[in-house]
């Protein structure tokens, strides 16, 4: 994949664009006047401290909440996201952080929930091949699809609900923090399948708080503070820019250590 | 491990490739399957059919009239009324949400149906179908309460009770009660009509016969797609017991009455809401629903429609049952759908298995609850003790079927069924 040498330059014409988008709750404004666009094939990192806005965000893009003001064009055209079916049918898929599946239905009905084969008569075999072909895609390792949700492991859901939002074959795929809940092995199977959907010319908005996470599979890195633009990086911007970025300070632990990293380092240099 | 006759040993099966999972396999291995999941709190039809072998040893050992065929043809015609009104609460059970008025609603239908087919003299089918009508539009009512205006279901149908009661009260409030003409076949239906014996062998067989068809080409393209499947053993074995079991009861009924035409109402109705919850995508959603009304909302299910099915279905069946009771009892009187019905149809839905809680249940739970209440309340009868006796019994199953429900709650949630 040659991804990283064109890493800043958006490739496709853009999917996703936020013009001045605004959500307030009764007196608390979450987000205020944003703009950032998400072109196909791209990954566009979202990042923020707690409390910036990415989740909100999230469920503005996914039709749950309605924005206050603003404008969202998906594929060059004005939408307006009413509801998560409107969301779903455009092409937006959204794996939620709390994965929104449902505990008493199994992996199968899960995946294909509300998209069923066969409204009148549930095609069962036609749908557990399409799951299985799904979860070995993302190489899942589920030990049955005929289990409720409830018996599997925070990092099995998570694959459940990555699976669920490739079923539709969306452009643009969101993933509220998709790493949060897994092991070493599953992050890496996640990245790669990041990855792998961006080179088939999706759309990617992933919200982390992981920075090595966002480092290896963002082209660029768009950073909410307190629910306002506060700068668009690439990601070989130095962590200093990062965390000052989000946090809002220059003078931090961060910047502080990397002070007197290169302070020892100097006085290695000096005394040798 | 099953290895498909035309596959190669060496590729596995789709779904049994991850080699850290027990998958039991043969006839042997399904049992052991049931115990497991017996264990893990997941006790389906149970503990309800447990019960009901309890109630028909007692009841038989202190009266041997209890198990008769004649009796129990009664039981059935009996059981039919209530039944259909208990399938209208696995609904909305389903959903997490309950309807309390179904007794008074199936009052009104009755009264209703009297008073426009007697009184106005209106044609018997048009006066029934009026009363589904309206039925619909009460559970369209209870909905519209509950998604728009937040209303919790248990006040806004708690509140149709009381309505409803007052408007039968009122329809029947010159005479008090209206005699269904004898001869007319509504009545008949409720009273008499049986299915002719060759017939309800035929359709038992028929039944059968579709269980083995659909379980065998299920099997046969699992086989042919690459996923596991279950020994044609056990496929045939489970329609077999259907066929000799069913068959022994139905020719145990034909002795005497026969099969209700009625109870075979019902039954028809039980298969169908048992299809449309388990084999369509509106039952799917229901289930969806129940369990987490968010995921199902950001899947792109319309809730607030689900809910409206489920009302409308609840009050449409509670209106069926007003009907059957008013021909069960030739007359539409200001008695009918008060006192026990609404409660025994709440009660035969828990004690089948449908969970209170939400999204876990089943049509047949209306089937074998409404016979476990009807078999006490037939038991006593024929023991000649009195009702007060009767409501402490049923009091005490129903809070045992709830206490099974919460326990077994629990004991999914330690092994991880939900």
């Amino acid at each position: 994949m040659s991804e990283h040498l064109e890493s800043a330059v958006p490739r496709g014409e853009p999917v996703l664009s936020l013009r001045g988008i605004s959500k307030n709750f009764g007196a608390v404004s979450a987000l205020t006047d944003i703009n950032f666009d998400v072109h196909a094939g791209e990954v566009v990192a979202l990042v923020g401290d707690n409390g910036a806005g990415k989740s909100t965000l999230v469920k503005v893009l996914a039709g749950v909440h309605q924005p206050s003001a603003g404008e969202i064009f998906f594929d060059g055209k004005p939408v307006k996201l009413t509801d998560p079916s409107t969301a779903l049918d455009l092409g937006i898929a959204t794996v939620f952080q709390d994965l929104a599946l449902c505990e008493n239905l199994d992996v199968v009905a899960n995946i294909f929930l509300g998209r069923e084969k066969g409204p009148w008569h549930l095609d069962e075999v036609g749908m557990e091949i399409r799951s299985w072909t799904l979860l070995n895609e993302l190489s899942a390792r589920i030990p049955s699809v005929r289990e409720p949700i409830a018996s599997l492991s925070g990092g099995q859901r998570q694959t459940v609900a990555i699976a669920r939002s490739l079923l539709l074959q969306p452009k643009l795929i969101m993933l509220d923090e998709p790493t949060a809940a897994l092991g070493v092995a599953q992050t890496a199977e996640v990245l790669d399948l990041i990855e792998r959907v961006r080179a088939r010319g999706l759309g990617v908005l992933m919200i982390s708080h992981n920075m090595e996470d966002v480092r290896a599979v963002a082209d660029r890195i768009v950073v909410l503070r307190l629910g306002r633009n506060n700068g668009i990086l690439t990601p070989d911007a130095s962590n200093e820019e990062l965390v000052s970025a989000i946090t809002g300070a220059t003078e931090n632990s961060v910047t502080r250590r990397a002070g007197r990293r290169a302070q020892r380092e100097h006085s290695n240099e000096a005394s040798s | 491990m099953s290895q498909p006759p035309d596959g190669s040993p060496n590729t596995p099966l789709l779904d049994r490739a991850d080699v850290r999972v027990k998958h039991a396999t043969g006839i042997s291995g399904a049992f052991e399957a049931f115990i497991t999941r017996v264990k893990s709190g997941d006790l389906g039809f149970l503990p309800v059919i447990v019960g009901l072998l309890i109630i028909c040893t007692v009841f038989q050992i202190l009266n041997p009239v209890f198990l008769s065929s004649a009796n129990i043809a009664n039981l059935l015609f009996d059981s039919s009324t209530i039944g259909v009104i208990s399938l209208g609460i696995v609904c909305v059970l389903m959903v997490a949400q309950i309807d309390l008025s179904v007794g008074s609603v199936s009052g009104f239908a009755s009264a209703l149906v009297g008073t426009l087919w007697v009184n106005q003299g209106w044609p018997v089918l048009l006066a029934i179908v009026a009363a589904l009508v309206i039925g619909a539009l009460i559970g369209a009512a209870y909905a519209f309460l509950f998604n728009w205006l937040g209303m919790p279901s248990f006040v806004s149908t708690l509140s149709g009770l009381l309505a409803f009661l007052g408007l039968q009260l009122f329809l029947l409030r010159s005479t008090g009660s209206i005699n269904l003409p004898f001869e007319s076949p509504l009545v008949s239906f409720g009273q008499l009509l049986t299915v002719p014996n060759w017939l309800s062998y035929a359709l038992v067989a028929l039944a059968a016969v579709g269980v083995f068809l659909t379980d065998y080409r299920i099997q046969q393209r699992r086989r042919t797609s690459g996923l596991s499947t279950q020994p044609m053993g056990t496929v045939a074995i489970k329609a077999l017991a259907i066929l000799v079991g069913l068959e022994l009861i139905v020719f145990y009924l034909n002795q005497t009455r026969g099969v209700p035409w009625m109870f075979g109402l019902f039954v028809c109705l039980v298969i169908a809401m048992n299809y449309a919850l388990k084999q369509t995508q509106w039952g799917r959603a229901m289930t969806a629903v129940g369990g987490n009304p968010e995921a199902a909302r950001r899947a792109g299910i319309n809730v607030t429609r689900i809910y409206m099915s489920a009302f409308m279905i609840c009050s449409t069946l509670a209106a069926l049952g007003g009907v059957l009771a008013a021909s069960r009892l030739a007359s539409a009187s200001q008695q009918a759908g008060t006192g026990d019905v609404n409660l025994n149809a709440i009660a035969a839905a828990v004690i089948g298995g449908t969970s209170l809680f939400g999204g876990r249940g089943s049509a047949y739970s209306a089937l074998l609850g409404i016979i476990v209440i009807q078999a006490i309340s037939s038991g006593l009868t024929l023991l000649d003790l009195s009702s007060s006796l009767r409501y402490m019994i049923t009091g005490a199953v129903l809070a045992i079927a709830v206490i099974v429900d919460s326990l077994s709650r629990r004991s999914r949630m330690s092994s991880g069924r939900g």
